[in-house]
């Protein structure tokens, strides 16, 4: 069995807003091994940056973390102070934001940010931090590293400001990084050179990776374990291979079933009806049922997850591949 | 079958936009961008009647650009764009309301001030496409069509989710009859679960309306599922241009295949790590293109004629063309053959 480094148990990231209690991440829990990449899929608004915030400590007013437990290598980050949860973060566990934009500072150099982001965890000399910092740099794919340290983030395109995001989150080689769908707003053939970067990386280091993304074709080819969430709770959970070929939640089957890859080009495809709720005014019991042809009565009050075989859903009436094949 | 949308070497050159201040500097030697940018370079395509042209290529190569020269939303710096036999464009403006178009952002698109009813039948109005009078039932039947229910007209644009603000937008843009539908990233900004639901509608009516279509997405698969035919961007040229399954099955260009090679496909049986493909570098600046060939500093098959001289459009067959100085003659036979 493969070592855990981070384990989380029925968080619950709730907003106390004007309009109401907002349960933007309501009993979330899995494991990452080291060097594993989890996917984490789902909806917009269904919690995912929600949870990568939690995960860093970096949610603010008026949302908190109002249950569960973050173990990361053994220590409960839950109940930890804002200093010593800040020593951890960037040396233990990282985040790469979806915008790489708003994580550069526009008036220092690459060299300078970096040097800033080394020191706040270590004390290097300014020759051995530069070093440092072109070594990783020509990591993720920056060609003559050094002499790049001295351009502005501006000099940079999009692609190669976040692979500087990139370097940064590595640099104290960290055992957890979140990379909130970090190649979106990045071109299709940029996209590829870096997640397959990322990947080789998390192999070579040893570093576990969360990878949220709303495109199952980024995670199929990424992630060996997926997570699909679905209004503030994960609906299934599982090896990704299993999920994508045998799914067992309506939701995750729906998805899948609707992507233009898996149909006849110019046929109809299989869509899921309705329009993704409101976290202020969700039915009770299982969120998904409004949407859901396989919904009844009972789903009105909230299915368990269901575990088996080192997989699990949340669903009363779980589809499966033998239904597929008689419907 | 004849060509009923014909874009005829078309450019579009945007230029540096200087403020009379940064003129003056630039004279002096001050560092100011005074290059313009070739976004559209002499595009020769045509579209039969019925038909969706998909239209793909890197962030920046042009695309919406295109898209909107073809709308008449830009004049064209050169060139011009045909619709039946008349033009889009007279002395710089929009003479013909037979080509719409649907955007990415279908909130930025719809003014929030605006009921969703009075946004539908502004432009039909206008063009005296309904009256004033016969405006409800006019909308009304818009919204039937593309799957809003014709109480809301009433609404401003917040209080839809995004899937149906798309579906306004969509309304809007199909309330002036147009003949040819430009759709710019219409499925870009919505939920996996409801791209679905505006795919099978755009497929829907452009069948039922007979519409003629370009789509732009750089989601390939979704490209691949509507379109007919696919034209490759690069830098502002048409590198590639056939039936969307040969070209995707089958990719002339060098570019075209590196493109699709790139993309991370949906998975379903690899127990292991899938490898995938990638370009080479990234796109270079269109304020200074390359010779020769834009692709051929990225291209693993460049030779000294790619960097000394452009190639050409060529027939390969019926339906494909290709510009590329590898793309030889007896390929060319092979494809046909
Ligand atoms: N600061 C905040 N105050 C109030 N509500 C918030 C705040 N931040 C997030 N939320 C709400 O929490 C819910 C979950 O948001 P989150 O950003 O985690 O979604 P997501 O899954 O990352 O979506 P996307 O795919 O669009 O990025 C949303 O309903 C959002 O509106
Ligand atoms: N109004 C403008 N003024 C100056 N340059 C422009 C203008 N509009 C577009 N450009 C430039 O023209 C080129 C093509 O842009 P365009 O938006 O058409 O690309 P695109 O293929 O649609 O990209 P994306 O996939 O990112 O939407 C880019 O270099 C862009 O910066
Ligand atoms: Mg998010
Ligand atoms: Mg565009």
């Amino acid at each position: 069995m493969s070592e855990t480094v981070l384990s989380v148990k029925n968080l619950r990231t709730h907003f106390f807003t004007r309009a109401g209690v907002l349960k933007a991440v309501d009993g979330v829990s899995f494991d990452l091994a080291k060097g594993e990449i989890m996917g984490l899929v789902g909806e917009s608004g269904s919690g995912k940056t929600v949870t990568g915030f939690s995960l860093l400590g970096l949610v603010d007013a008026p949302g908190r973390i109002v249950e569960g437990s973050i173990k990361l290598n053994g220590t409960e980050l839950t109940t930890l102070s804002d200093v010593a949860l800040r020593s951890r973060r960037g040396r233990e566990i990282s985040m790469i934001f979806q915008d790489p934009i708003a994580t550069l500072n526009p008036m220092l150099t690459i060299g300078q940010q970096m040097k800033l982001a080394i020191d706040a965890h270590e004390r290097l000399g300014n020759r051995a931090a530069e070093i440092r910092a072109a070594e990783l740099l020509t990591q993720v794919g920056i060609p003559s590293a050094a002499a790049r340290l001295r351009a502005y983030p501006h000099e940079f395109s999009g692609g190669m400001r976040q692979r500087v995001a990139i370097a940064i989150a590595l640099l104290h080689r960290p055992s957890v990084i979140v990379a909130d769908e970090p190649t979106t707003a990045l071109d299709v053939s940029i996209q590829a050179q870096i997640l397959f970067q990322m990947r080789d990386l998390a192999r070579e280091t040893g570093t576990a990776m969360i990878w949220i993304s709303h495109d199952l074709a980024v995670v199929s080819s990424l992630a060996s374990k997926l997570a699909v969430m679905y209004a503030g709770r994960i609906v299934e959970q599982g090896q990704t291979a299993t999920l994508l070929r045998d799914p067992r939640h309506p939701y995750t089957a729906g998805l899948i079933a609707s992507l233009p890859a898996t149909a006849k080009p110019g046929a109809p495809l299989t869509q899921i009806r309705g329009t993704t709720p409101s976290l202020l005014s969700l039915p009770p019991g299982c969120a998904f049922a409004p949407r859901c042809d396989r919904a009844t009565d009972r789903c009105s009050t909230e299915p368990n997850m269901t575990v088996q075989d080192s997989r699990g859903w949340r669903c009363f009436y779980p589809v499966s591949q033998r239904d597929e094949v008689s419907a | 079958m004849s060509d009923f949308l014909s874009i005829d070497n078309v450019s579009q050159i945007f230029g540096p936009n200087l403020t009379t201040g940064e003129k003056i500097a630039a004279k002096l030697g001050g560092k100011v961008e005074t290059r313009s940018v070739r976004a559209v370079s002499d595009v020769t395509l045509s579209v039969r009647k019925g038909e969706t042209l998909g239209l793909v290529g890197e962030s920046g190569c042009g695309k919406s650009t295109l898209g909107r020269l073809i709308a008449g939303i830009l004049p064209p710096t050169s060139g011009k764009v045909v619709i039946g036999g008349a033009p889009v464009m007279k002395n710089g403006s929009k003479v013909t309301t037979r080509v719409q178009t649907v955007f990415q952002d279908p909130f930025a698109s719809l003014d929030p001030r605006m009921k969703v009813g009075n946004t539908v039948a502004e432009g039909p109005i206008a063009h005296t496409l309904t009256t004033k009078s016969e405006a409800p039932s006019y909308v009304a039947s818009w919204f039937e069509r593309v799957g809003l229910d014709p109480v809301w007209v009433d609404r401003y644009p917040h209080q839809f989710s995004g899937g149906q603000r798309q579906r306004i937008a969509i309304a809007r843009a199909l309330a002036m009859q147009p003949d040819v539908l430009i759709c710019d990233e219409p499925v870009a900004s919505l939920d996996v679960s409801i791209q679905a639901q505006i795919i099978n509608l755009f497929l829907e009516l452009t069948r039922d309306l007979g519409l003629t279509s370009v789509f732009i997405s750089h989601d390939l698969s979704v490209v691949q599922h509507v379109s007919d035919r696919v034209a490759v961007m690069y830098l502002g040229r048409i590198v590639e241009l056939g039936p969307v399954a040969q070209v995707f099955g089958e990719p002339a260009h060098p570019y075209t295949a590196a493109l699709f090679g790139s993309v991370p496909k949906l998975v379903l049986d690899a127990e292991e790590l899938v490898h995938f493909d990638t370009i080479e570098g990234e796109v270079p600046s269109p304020l200074s293109p390359p010779s020769g060939c834009y692709y051929h500093p990225r291209c693993p098959l460049a030779t000294q004629t790619c960097g000394a001289t452009q190639p050409v459009m060529q027939q390969i067959s019926d339906l494909r063309a290709v510009a590329c100085h590898h793309f030889e003659k007896q390929q060319a036979d092979a494809i046909s053959g």
